[in-house]
């Protein structure tokens, strides 16, 4: 398909990119673009240029600190995540990457793009939630820190503001926790209709509920028993949409049945 | 900046297609496809939902499998591509495609260009795939005639 006229450029460091960024309002950064190209064939985007990451080489790495902290470039691919032997120190990454689409769109789509596009269906947004995962944001006033809480804003709205750069996904280490991420998708490895993630660890039980509302849901139950997880995901009051593929009653009942699953699978993991 | 770093709506770019050096302005918007297609005259490679869903398109760029019409032609500016024209060797088509071709695993072979670039990707990564990793490795090509079952035993049989 013929796309809106569109500009490019492929800068050779996050300087110049954040430049290019901060100097077009209409300026889109360019990751995997297997989202992106998709909603300009769509014309539900038309940035006015892209700026391609692709040469960005300090946006790909992957390092696993001695605290077993992750530092993961937003330009890390699906496949590099399933592949990593740093990144295995949180299998779970490499577990819900393994569920994105196809090897295609697993060879080319990013960490970066599947949370800064925030479609309220993709999977790592609550799985960066449940793991308590931190962003760093560069801009033309320099780098700011936000939380998972403060990074996802709205459905495609991130704390990424125009002018500014995804560049560092940070995941606190996971020693003594134990993390899992159940869906009902619509098809193997497709959209989910509703996703939970969950980290059980000392600190307690976080789970975060994808699909439900613009951003994840995050649900911190008093104990991992299914019925408490399940009564805690009440008390939130999910309001989810109603579609062609499932009712509102229909994902507040998954809401509850994933998250008190995910958190079953991540309490048994642990012990 | 380079020049490179300097937005605009079209580029000269260098991309090798099976071998061969191809240098070319481009539209920025061009997907991968089209100049595939189009501009190359490779018309092997097929378009056949344009969403990224059907791996009609499917070509290996750098090693890696993609879909064409999920990639730029600018974003491919300096690659090396693989498409289904560079795998037979003049006119004796290499192991996989005989494969296909004894294990009737096309019918109206629509998407067999991006059948056999996904079969070419999964069988050099894993020579001797299972019944499942076969399934797993072509999960991005549809096909509406065959039901599958043929090309996973076309793949199969072709590993072995």
């Amino acid at each position: 398909m013929l796309l809106r006229e569109v500009e490019y450029a492929r800068p050779a460091s996050v300087a110049d990119a954040v430049r290019l960024l901060a100097a077009d309002d209409g300026a889109r950064a360019l990751a995997g673009g297997q989202t992106l190209l998709n909603v300009m064939k769509a014309r539900a985007a038309s940035p006015d240029a892209l700026i391609d990451l692709a040469d960005l080489e300090e946006l790909r790495g992957i390092e696993l600190g001695a605290d077993g902290t992750l530092e993961l470039g937003p330009m890390v691919t699906y496949t590099q995540l399933m592949e990593s032997a740093e990144a295995r120190a949180r299998p779970i990454l490499g577990q819900v990457a393994a569920q994105i689409a196809d090897v295609q769109v697993r060879n080319r789509g990013t960490l970066g793009g599947n949370v800064c596009s925030s479609d309220p269906t993709n999977h790592f947004p609550p799985l960066m939630v449940a793991l308590g995962a931190s962003f760093t944001i560069r801009g033309a006033d320099g780098e700011r820190t936000v939380s998972a809480a403060d990074f996802f804003l709205g459905v495609y709205m991130t704390a990424v503001s125009p002018g500014e750069l995804l560049t560092k996904i940070t995941i606190p280490s996971g020693a003594g926790a134990s993390d899992a991420f159940e869906t009902v998708p619509i098809g193997r490895d497709g959209t989910c209709i509703v996703n939970a993630a969950a980290t059980v660890s000392g600190s307690g039980t976080r789970v975060a509920i994808g699909c439900v509302d613009a951003v994840p849901v995050l649900v911190e139950p008093s104990s991992s028993e299914p019925d408490v997880v399940k009564e805690a995901v009440r008390a939130a009051q999910l309001d989810p949409p109603s579609d062609v593929h499932a009712s509102a009653d229909y994902r507040r009942h998954l809401a509850e049945v994933l998250a008190a699953r995910a958190v079953e699978r991540a309490a048994k993991g642990r012990s | 900046m380079e020049a490179s770093a300097t937005p605009a709506t079209s580029r000269t770019i260098t991309v090798e297609v099976n071998g061969e050096s191809y240098e070319r302005e481009v539209d920025a918007r061009k997907l991968l496809i089209h100049f595939l297609r189009d501009d190359l005259d490779l018309t092997g490679s097929h378009i056949g939902c344009d969403t990224g869903n059907c791996g009609a398109c499917s070509v290996i760029v750098d090693g890696t499998l993609v879909k064409s019409c999920m990639m730029l032609a600018v974003q491919a500016d300096g690659s090396s591509v693989e498409t289904v024209e560079g795998l037979a060797n003049e006119d004796e088509l290499v192991p996989l495609q005989q494969a296909f071709s004894d294990h009737h695993a096309l019918q109206c072979g629509y998407c067999t260009p991006g059948m056999l670039m996904s079969a070419t990707a999964l069988l050099r990564e894993n020579p001797h795939p299972s019944e499942l990793e076969i399934k797993k490795g072509l999960q991005g090509n549809i096909c509406r005639c065959t039901g599958y079952w043929n090309i996973f035993e076309a793949v199969k049989a072709a590993s072995e």
